[in-house]
Order: C-alpha cells, then structure tokens, then sequence
C-alpha cells in the first residue's frame, strides 16, 4: 500500500489521544464506589444504553438544548458535532467501499483524496464522493460561523463568554484551521488530478488557474495532517474534553449514577464533561451585582486547575438556575456542595446540648407543624397557619414553638454534612416519637431536608402550600376569590429544588389572580437571600433583589406573593411592593369572607328585630 | 507590670502585651463588614442556639477581639448557622462568614500560646 510521510503526525495524534481517553476513563470508572459498578455491570445491556445511545446522539451530535437557547448557536454545533461525525463515517465508508475491504488504516480515509487520484467511475463511488464534498461545506458553514462568533457574539443569544487559556487556544486555532486546510488540500489535489466532486472539482479549477498547485499540494496536505494532530495533543488540556468525556457522561447518568457528597470518579467526569460554553454565565443573578469570576463554569475550571479559593466557592446562592440551563445537564449544585463539604471538613462543630427530651403528644394530633427558624422571624405567617389549623379544625403539634433545632440545612448547603447529620438525627427522634403521620413546613429550606435527608417511614412530608391546597380540595378551609392581581415568585428550594411549581399556584388561583410572568417556574428568579450564599455582602444581596423586583413590578401587581420566609423577608425590605406568603393570602381571604358573613348575619338579625 | 496598690485578679487580667490578634486580623481582612459591628446583640437575642444552651454571638465578637482563641474554640462548635442573626443585624453583616472563617483558621492559632 502506498504511504506518505505526513500522515505520521497524524496516526502518532490519534494513537496519542486514544491511549489518553482510554487511560483517563479508565481511572475515573475504577473511581467509582463499588455500588455504581454494580448499576453498571446490571444496566449495560438494558434499555437504559439504548436510552444512552438516543441521548447521546440528540445532545452530543444535534445539540438541541443548544438550539432550544438560539438557533444560529444550535446550528453552529450541529454543523461542527454532526458534520464532523458524519465526515468521518462516511469518508470510511468511501473508503471500505473502494479499497474493498474493511481494514482500512484511519490516514487512507481521513486522507483518501491524496492517495486515490482516480476520479470515481462507479455510481457508489460518485455519490459518496459528493457526500463528502457537502459535508465539508455543511462543517465549513459551522467554522465561518464560529469566526462570526469571535466577532460578535450576541448574534448567538450570548452576552458574555468564558476566556480563553493556552491549551484552549491550541485547540481552538486547530479545530478552526482543520476544515479550511482539508478543502484547500482535497481542491488542490482535485485541480492536478481531476479527482474532486461538486464543490472541490469547480474550485480547484480555478486555484489551478491562479496558482502554482503542484507546488502547493504537499504542504497543505501537511498543514492538515499537523491541524488535526495539534487538536488531538491539545485536547486533554483544554476544554474540548468535553467531546468524549460528555458521553461517557450520559451513559453513567442513564445507568443512574449520581453526584454523590464526596468527591470521585464521577465528579472528575462531571468537571470535565462542561464545554466551557458560557450559557450559566448568563442565567447567574450574581452578576447583577457586579459578582463574575464565581458562576459554576469558573468553579469547574478551577477544580480542573486545583485552584479553587474559598472565596470563589463559597460565593454563590445556590439557585440552581445555571443547572436548569446546563446543555450538559450538568449537578452543578451538588458539584459545588461535594468540593464545600471537601473544603469544610476540618471544621469542628459539637450539638451535645441537644437533649431528646419525652416528646408530649396528644395520639389525635394529625400533623406535626414545622415553621423553621426563619418562619420564627416572619410572625405573621405563623400567626396565619394557626388560624387556618383552627378555621380548618386540624389537631397539630407546634414541632420548633419553643427551642428547637436548626432542621440541618444552613449547615449542608455550606458543606456542613457531618454536623447537619447531629441535628438530623436529634430532629427525627422527635418527629418519629410524636407517632403523627403528617409533617407540615413553612419554610422551603427545611422542606427540601425533611424530603430528602431525613428517613421518615410512614410520614408523608408537605410544604404548607401543599397542604393548604389538600384542605381546600377537601373543603375544611373556604374559598373566597379577592380582587387581587398577584405575581407569584418561586422559592429556589421550593422550585427547582424540590420541584413544586404548580400546587402553590393552584392554591393562589382559589383565593386572587395570578399574572404569569416572563421569569417563573424553571427559570425563576432568586431573590437574593440564599443562605447558601456567606461570602456575599449585604448591598451586593440587595442589588440582585432589585433587579428582581424590577421585573415583578412591570406587571403591576397588588401584591407579590411568595412560599419561602426568607424570599419574604428579603423582598419586603426593598418596600416597593406589598410582599405576603401563601399562607398570609389565604387567611386574609378567609377572614375577608367571615367578616363579610359576620356583618350579613348583623344586618339580618337588624331587620328581625325591627320587623 | 506597674504596681499601683490595687488588687490585681490575675484571671481578670487582659495583658496587651501578650494579645493575640491573628485571628481578629485574618477575619476582619476576610470579612471587613464585621468591623462595623456595634454590639447591639440583635443576634443573641434571635439566636436559635442561645434558646437551647448558653450561646452568646456578641460575646463571640468579644472574644474574638480580646485574643481568647481557646475559649472561642468550644464556644463557637455551638453554632448551628441557621442564618437568623444575619438577617435581623442592623448592620447588613456577614454573620455566617464569621463563623465560618473562625472555625476554618482557629486550628492554626489555638495551639500556639503567646
């Protein structure tokens, strides 16, 4: 078989980045707890590789999250993943199908329009031939696109973008030459030889006739085969490792694996599976208040380069809305939350005060009522639940009325997990001896822990707006529609964190009107309180609050309703909007509607009297 | 030191000669809000914690500021971080941060003794 000298660079890159991947994964699988291999070992030949496979070939290759956030961003991807992926397989299918055989070395594909100057006779020959010829122009579309990028990037939906290190731009340059080199080389070997398709024939033509081809024809077969090794050496160094890595990815994720609260194999790979893309960049709120060296592409990458400072880490509310617009689908939350817990784990805290006293309890008590710490400084909404247990007749045990411990969470989501654990442990004691079977919560901070963190067998666990709408499906509690224009604003725990979008709004529908806005649900705004947050000050808090609240109050509500103690606190310090909880509205409707009866009643027992 | 006739408790006594300020240093540079501190004791009062055991935040500070790493050390292990203080704190400050920088360095200074 003929051969040339410059296809060594690239068959010595390929074995090189081969040998790396195979290696790297390698590691990171055997980094796994012996419980994920298990999930491996019984998944992989299931449905859920298949699942793997779909996924991988939507997200890898189209990239539709991409195109769900902008179109030219998602076709310049496409163009670039999909055409890429196609040049190669259907360029070795050229290949098997002229060689006639299926052991063709990679150089005789990837170079095939140096080593086969024959123009193609057969029809196989001619279609595949024009395959190609497309594909290169489909990519080549993508390459100019990413040029544009460069230039201006809001065309692509993107205000800001993530800077460049040494091995990115190696990686870059190569992967922007790669493609232009391929044509001008497959053109210039088309104007000697004759051997091009529809696009390269016509245009090498012409070179042909401006140039000096047979003198330029080696080196750009060469500037090619270097290209294509530059990107292969750099890749491991730069964030193109999110190419393979990203797969492996979605397998691992199918076969449900999952962050866990210590770092290993799966975290690395979730480090270097992002794409530096720059998309959590926008959605993060702290850069409303001038916060922008913290958001989670920043974190991954210096948990890649070992130099994550506290500072950074720390700095950052936890809303989770970079994760909900991930196109990796990345567990950006508890990726920060497994390095806060590596980072904290010196600290030493001690609860031996907590004392599990006899827990007294009538055996009627129906629910237990959790109001949380920062319910306790939001009287109001306590004083409102009260009255709903008494308009409603529910027997409730008041859990945290009087000395009670902190429910855990503060303390996880600074990385506290061991000392959560004390108070998890001293917390559920109590729950479980009280013997009721209903947990009610104020606050969606404790919620999300008593959800997720604490065994409760047999307890059903609800956010008081969730149990407000159960009351009211069951007619305990009265209905009475207000005059108001309400914007609901979802709490992150509540929301994104625990998934409950539509019981609240369902519950406020009964008792005003909800307006829809532009930001809800998934992408709802935080309000800037997030105790997750300790490194972030006072005024920086409040610029992000404002910027929320601009958005709200260009609806013209009445009110701005709320389900989290916190996010109530935090708004109504701004003073620019009546803030109230859910549970505030609905005593206040129902309280509208006893008075209204109160004085129908008077009026009728007026006319008797004076009949 | 100069013997002026009083009685002197030698546990009373706060020698600036052999005060420690590491600490105080390290977490005012950090955390520069707490150097607004005016040692109302809004935090005390809303303190999750001081409603189960003796916990005292603004007492914290004082230790903090006389240089009593030691003391400082078994009293802060206290603290759940439920965050209350922070919010009710005239002065809009980073309470939890305290905290947490206090606990990330105290190892460093409790073992030397000036």
């Amino acid at each position: 078989m003929e051969t040339n000298p410059f296809i060594w660079p690239f068959t010595i890159g390929l074995l090189f980045i081969s040998c790396f991947l195979i290696i790297i994964i390698g590691i990171w699988i055997s980094g796994l707890s012996h419980i994920d291999k298990i999930r491996i070992a019984h998944s992989i030949f299931t449905r859920k590789s298949l699942l793997a496979i779909r996924e991988t070939f939507m997200e890898s290759l189209l990239h539709r999250k991409i195109f769900r956030k902008n179109l030219v961003l998602g076709y310049m991807h496409m163009s670039l993943a999909f055409g890429w992926f196609l040049l190669i397989v259907v360029g070795h299918i050229e290949a098997w199908n002229h060689y006639r055989s299926l052991s063709v070395p990679a150089y005789k594909a990837i170079f095939f329009r140096y080593f086969v100057t024959s123009p193609g006779t057969t029809l196989s020959e001619k279609t595949l031939a024009a395959c190609v010829d497309l594909l290169l122009v489909f990519i080549l579309s993508g390459v100019m696109l990413a040029y544009f990028k460069r230039l201006n990037s809001r065309v692509f939906g993107i205000k800001k973008t993530t800077k460049l290190k040494a091995g990115d731009r190696i990686a870059l340059t190569a992967l922007w030459l790669i493609f232009p080199l391929r044509f001008l080389a497959e053109s210039v070997s088309a104007g000697i030889h004759h051997n091009g398709s529809i696009v390269s024939q016509p245009t090498g033509q012409i070179l042909a006739s401006l140039l000096p081809v047979h003198t330029l024809e080696m080196p750009l077969w060469w500037a090619y085969s270097i290209a294509l090794t530059l990107f292969f050496v750099a890749l491991p160094v730069s964030r193109y490792m999110h190419i393979p890595v990203e797969v492996v990815l979605i397998f691992l994720r199918n076969y449900g694996i999952r962050v866990k609260k210590r770092i290993d194999g799966y975290s690395r790979i979730q480090v270097y599976s992002c794409s530096r893309c720059g998309i959590c960049l926008d959605s993060c709120q702290m850069t409303h208040a001038k916060i922008k060296d913290t958001q989670s592409v920043y974190v991954l990458k210096h948990i890649r380069n070992k130099n994550l400072t506290d500072e950074k880490l720390f700095n950052c509310l936890l809303c989770g809305r970079c994760q909900s617009d991930c196109p990796v689908g990345l567990s950006l939350n508890d990726l920060r939350i497994t390095q806060r817990i590596e980072s904290t784990k010196e600290y030493n805290s001690s609860y031996e005060y907590l004392r599990n006293g006899p827990v007294e309890v009538s055996p009627q008590t129906e629910v237990i009522y959790f109001a949380g710490c920062m319910t306790h400084l939001t009287p109001a909404i306590i004083k409102s639940m009260k009255e709903i247990f008494a308009v409603a007749r529910v027997k409730y045990w008041f859990m945290d009325e009087d000395k009670t411990s902190c429910c855990g969470r503060p303390l996880m989501q600074v990385g506290q997990y061991e000392a959560a654990k004390k108070l998890i442990e001293h917390n559920r004691e109590r729950i479980l001896a009280s013997k009721a079977k209903k947990l009610v919560v104020s606050c969606p901070i404790c919620y999300k822990v008593f959800n997720e963190d604490y065994a409760l067998p047999g307890i059903t666990v609800q956010h008081h707006s969730e149990y407000l709408l159960e009351l009211m499906a069951n007619k305990r509690l009265p209905v009475n529609k207000m005059p108001l224009h309400v914007v609901y604003h979802d709490p992150c725990e509540l929301g994104r964190g625990s998934g409950i979008y539509h019981q609240p709004r369902l519950l406020l529908d009964e008792y005003a009107e909800v307006i829809p806005v532009k930001n809800e649900k998934e992408t709802a705004l935080c309000c800037g309180g997030s105790l997750a947050n300790i490194k972030i000050q006072m005024n920086e808090r409040n610029q992000i609050r404002d910027e929320a609240l601009k958005e709200y109050l260009s609806y013209q509500p009445d009110m701005l309703a709320t389900a989290c103690p916190l996010c109530k606190k935090t708004f109504a310090k701004s003073n620019k909007l009546p803030v109230h909880d859910i549970a505030e509205i609905v005593y206040m409707a129902i309280q509208e509607k006893q008075n209204l009866q109160k004085t129908e009643y008077k009026k009728e027992m007026k006319t008797e009297f004076w009949k | 030191m100069k013997d002026f006739g009083y009685t002197v408790i030698k546990q009373r006594t706060i020698d600036y000669d052999l005060f420690d300020g590491r600490l105080l240093n390290e977490v005012l540079e950090l955390e520069p809000s707490f150097k607004v501190c005016l040692s109302c004791g809004g935090c005390t009062a809303t303190c999750s914690t001081n409603d189960l055991v003796s916990f005292n935040v603004r007492r914290m500070n004082l230790l903090l500021r006389r240089g009593e790493t030691v003391e400082l050390e078994s009293e802060i292990k206290k603290c759940m971080l439920c965050g209350k203080c922070m919010l009710v704190c005239p002065r809009g400050i980073n309470i939890r941060n305290v905290i947490m920088l206090i606990k990330k360095s105290i190892p460093k200074y409790k073992t030397v003794t000036l």
